[in-house]
Formats: structure tokens, sequence, C-alpha cells
């Protein structure tokens, strides 16, 4: 077993109002941003788990993803590639 | 009849429901807790308004997985009569209990204030003591309330009489101005396939008196006494 870090990205499902990710939006545009055409907040979250290797590890963490980390009904998640941790 | 009430970390409409319960339409209440696994033979369970687990990760994710929603799912799905209020419909959904999500208010705030629900099913389990069209009164308080599903989901639960409550404006029309979290179709409250899990983001444990601004909450608890021993 090793230890492997990996990192995932959970965001609004495309589509669905992100009222955050708009009030952002507007609020870059009112500081001179204003070629800003969208902006969508979520949550970046950091998994440290031990695994046979790197596949092993990205599998449990998706595994992780769509039993709890992000919601099936409104959310998508990425995961990056595992690292050592 | 016997409410089993929920307390996660974080609950906090506990105490009103079990109020509710036994004193005001005299049944009896106990509280279940989070970590146990013992629904002490309730008849009706209750998932009680709050913030459990600090609606960390999302509200009601982590809840879902407490000890105790195993035995609640279990009783769900043998028929049992279910009580999601506020958190409570937060996390029938993340247990898959319900369909949908509740996400953040489209206006970004967090919203407590008296609003207008419309019946639009009286013929459950929880809105038999209601007339059809009836606008009831009840608070809400809550920063994620806000019903989303895919537009499928959405047209099957209205085919099938299963959204129960429906934000409204003192005339009882339907607008942007009587949703008060930015709900889709201004959904306040939907039932199961089944038709035994309520969730609703109104508080009808918080309308049982007229000292309270309103009792409309009362038959939806006394419908379930009418439908169960009936």
């Amino acid at each position: 077993m090793a230890k492997f870090r990996i990192a995932v990205h959970i965001t609004p499902r495309k589509g669905l109002l992100d009222p955050q990710g708009n009030a952002v939006r507007d609020a870059l545009r009112t500081l001179g941003f204003k070629a800003v055409k969208d902006v969508h907040v979520g949550r970046y979250i950091i998994v440290e788990t031990d695994a046979y290797d790197a596949l092993t590890a990205e599998d449990t963490v998706t595994d992780m993803c769509a039993k709890l980390l992000a919601n099936p009904v409104t959310e998508d998640f990425e995961i990056e590639s595992a690292v050592p941790a | 009849m016997k409410f089993g009430i929920v307390t996660f970390p974080g609950s906090n409409c506990d105490y009103d429901a079990f109020q509710a319960i036994t004193e005001i339409i005299g049944e009896e209440a106990t509280y279940l807790w989070h970590k146990d696994h013992d629904l002490k033979g309730s008849d009706v369970i209750i998932l009680p308004g709050g913030f459990s687990y600090g609606d960390y990760l999302r509200a009601g994710a982590i809840a879902r997985f407490s000890p105790i929603m195993q035995d609640v799912v279990a009783h769900a799905k043998a028929g049992g009569p279910v009580l999601a209020i506020c958190n409570g419909f937060q996390i029938a959904c993340e247990a898959g209990l319900l369909p949908g999500a509740l996400m953040r208010n489209s206006h970004l705030q967090f919203v407590s204030a008296e609003v207008r629900i419309r019946v639009e099913n009286d013929d459950t389990m929880f809105t038999n003591l209601y007339d059809r069209g009836e606008i009831l009164r009840m608070p809400v308080a809550h920063g994620d309330g806000r019903y989303v599903a895919s537009p499928d989901v959405l047209d099957q639960l209205e085919a099938e009489g299963r959204v129960v409550f429906k934000y409204v404006d003192a005339a009882g029309d339907i607008g942007a101005d009587a949703n008060p979290n930015g709900s889709e179709r201004n959904i306040a409250g939907i039932i199961s396939e089944a038709g035994n899990v309520l969730g609703l983001m109104p508080h009808p444990e918080r309308a049982c008196s007229p000292l309270l601004g309103s009792n409309d909450g009362v038959r939806l608890l006394e419908s379930i006494l009418a439908r169960v021993a009936a």
C-alpha cells in the first residue's frame, strides 16, 4: 500500500441556476472586469488515501464522489490524477 | 400513536416538533438519537429542521449517514410515514427517500418569514384534512430551500400529484413574487412515490397555535393520525 493524494473539483451542474456564481460574476464586472462571461463557484476537496496504486486510488475517489462528495442531482465532479502523498 | 423525532447534532426544531405532537395534538412523542439504531417502536418518524452537522459539505449530506438513518430508510421502505421538515427535507433528498435536491436560495439570503402555500393534493396521508386549493400560512427559515430536479422528474411529480404544496401569493396565485427561494415551479413540498414520505421546507410544527401567528399546521399532523389509524 502507498499513500496517494487526489484533488477533486466539484461544480454546479451546467445549466442549473448558480446564484453564487452569478453574484461573483456581477461583482467582477462592477470591479471593471467587463469581459467576464461566466463564473461558477464550487468546492475543491483534497483526499489522501492508501491504495495499491494510483489507478485504484482514483477509482476509490470517484466512488467517494458518487456516494458523498458530490450531489448527483445538482453537481458535476472531476478528479485529478493521483500523486504520491 | 407514537411519533419518533430524530435529533441530529445541529437539529433545532426537534423540540418544536415534540411540543406540537404532545401538547397540540395530544399524541405520544419520543426523541431518537442519531447514533442509535432504535426507532423505539415509533409509528411515524419526524426528521426535524435545523442545521445537522453544520450543513457541512451540503445541507443534509452528512446526516444521511447517521446510524439512525438506516432504520429510518427501512421504516420508509416498509411504508412507514416519514415527515421531513426543512433540514429534514434536505436529509430525505440526500438519502434518496425523495427525488431532487435543495440548493442555495436564488437570492443568496437566508429567508425567515411567513409564507403562503397552496394545497395541491388533499388525498395524501399528510393532507387529507385540508381542501385542495386551500391556502395555508406557515413560517420558513432556511438558506438552502430552492427545490430542483430535472424537468422530467418535475413533470412526473406533477403528473402523479406528488407536488403537495406550492408557494403562492395572498391571492393564491403562483408567481415569482410568492416564491421565497427560487424553487422550481414554486414547489414547497413533495411526497414519495408510495406517498408515505413528505418533505417540505415550511414548518407545520411551528404553525400550531394562533399565538404563534397560525395554526394551519395542526391539520397536517392530524391528517397523519386520521390516515394511519384508519
